[in-house]
């Protein structure tokens, strides 16, 4: 698929085409600007592509960034508009997850802080019991603690209902474990699109003497050279260098910076 | 029983840290033959990995023939690892907890005590 974004003749994704397993847990990773947003807008169906398709089977929910509210509603009310909208609503699901997260139910949209805030969206989002449930950004409001029982929860829910979920997210260091894929973009681009643990597996890391040539096959993502010594990273399956080259795997941090590096 | 953690600063794919994880609880003793492997689910809600992680690590040990599936009632552990009994791992435990304790208060910091240990059990070849 292919967007244009509005008022802009520049695309905004480009040439982007993937799966979404159904129970997978996707992670959309890019840098600002790179598309996220976009392609997250495109799935939910709130952006028509310019070319191609972005369609979705089942019931999909989708939680924008910013996540907007009635500021006069409380709580209690923003829950009975779900029910209103959703001819699927599963109240006690949103309440359940409210109860998990200690939000009161009287409280109002405005006076909820960032980390209530998301949690009612999620409620909301998950009480129409998506198939698929797209989440922009969804834990950027959240300390790292509540980041990691958020998402232990969302996994939960993925596993329990066979849920399929996308998400996007600038902090790779979290992706391990959680997302089965992962997407990177890149200005509109997909610069990778693999399962988690085989992109691990397939990157590695080779050090050794000064060489202007890698020391095994595969593509390069990016090498480095100092003065007595070179490093390669290789996509190599994990090939075995000869002495006296040592490899070691990459983190998935290191991995995606040297993917962005090596587009820019 | 074991309580999963995945270090996400690792290089190493998290379905292969648990599995690391129940081979090092095999060979401590803390898992043995018929013990059942926590379920999916529970990792999934205590150490927020997803459950395709889990059950890829689990399978991976299936395959290695140390755990089994029971249709139904969950993932046992068949065999175990290391020979070594809880009568002979206590008081080399409480040596070596000694030793730490005594090589932290010389300045040395985890990568040193591993360091240290790699070239003594290398018999001090590089």
């Amino acid at each position: 698929m292919s967007v244009v974004a509005a008022g802009v003749s520049k695309w905004a994704v480009r040439d982007v085409s993937f799966e979404l397993p159904p129970g997978s847990v996707t992670a959309v990773v890019g840098a600002n600007g790179s598309g996220k947003s976009t392609l997250l807008n495109v799935l939910a169906g709130h952006l028509p592509p310019e070319s191609g398709h972005g369609a979705i089977a089942g019931r999909v929910a989708y939680v924008p960034q910013h996540k907007p509210m009635y500021k006069s509603f409380r709580v209690a009310d923003v829950l009975a508009f779900g029910k209103h909208m959703n001819k699927t609503w599963d109240g006690e699901r949103a309440d359940e997850w409210l109860k998990r997260f200690k939000v009161p139910r009287k409280l109002q949209a405005e006076d909820l802080s960032g980390g209530q805030r998301t949690h009612l969206t999620l409620a909301l989002a998950l009480g129409a019991r998506p198939d698929v449930l797209l989440l922009d950004e969804p834990l950027s409001e959240l300390d790292p603690l509540a980041r990691r029982k958020v998402m232990s929860e969302l996994l939960t829910e993925v596993a329990d209902r066979g849920m399929t979920l996308v998400y996007s997210t600038h902090v790779v260091a979290e992706v391990g474990g959680v997302a089965d894929r992962l997407l990177l973009l890149s200005a509109g681009r997909l610069l990778l699109d693999g399962e988690t643990d085989d992109l691990l597996e397939e990157h590695v890391l080779y050090t050794g003497p000064h060489a202007s040539k890698s020391p095994v096959k595969g593509p390069v993502v990016q090498a480095k050279h100092g003065v007595s010594h070179s490093s390669y990273l290789v996509r190599s399956g994990g090939a075995a260098a000869g002495e006296p080259w040592t490899a070691r795997f990459v983190t998935l941090e290191e991995l995606v910076v040297a993917h962005l590096e090596r587009a820019a | 029983m074991v309580e999963f953690h995945v270090d996400r600063g690792s290089g190493l794919p998290a379905y292969l840290q648990l599995g690391q994880q129940v081979r090092e609880a095999l060979r401590l003793g803390w898992l043995r033959p018929g013990d059942r492997l926590p379920t999916v689910r529970d990792v999934v809600a205590t150490s927020g990995v997803n459950a395709n992680t889990v059950l890829k690590a689990y399978r991976e040990l299936e395959l290695a023939g140390l755990v089994e599936a029971r249709q139904g009632s969950g993932t046992f552990v068949k065999s175990s690892l290391g020979s070594a009994t809880p009568e002979d791992l206590d008081p080399l435990r409480a040596k070596l907890a000694a030793w730490v304790a005594e090589a932290r208060s010389a300045g040395l910091e985890d990568e040193d005590v591993y360091a240290l240990l790699r070239e003594v059990l290398s018999g001090g070849e590089r």
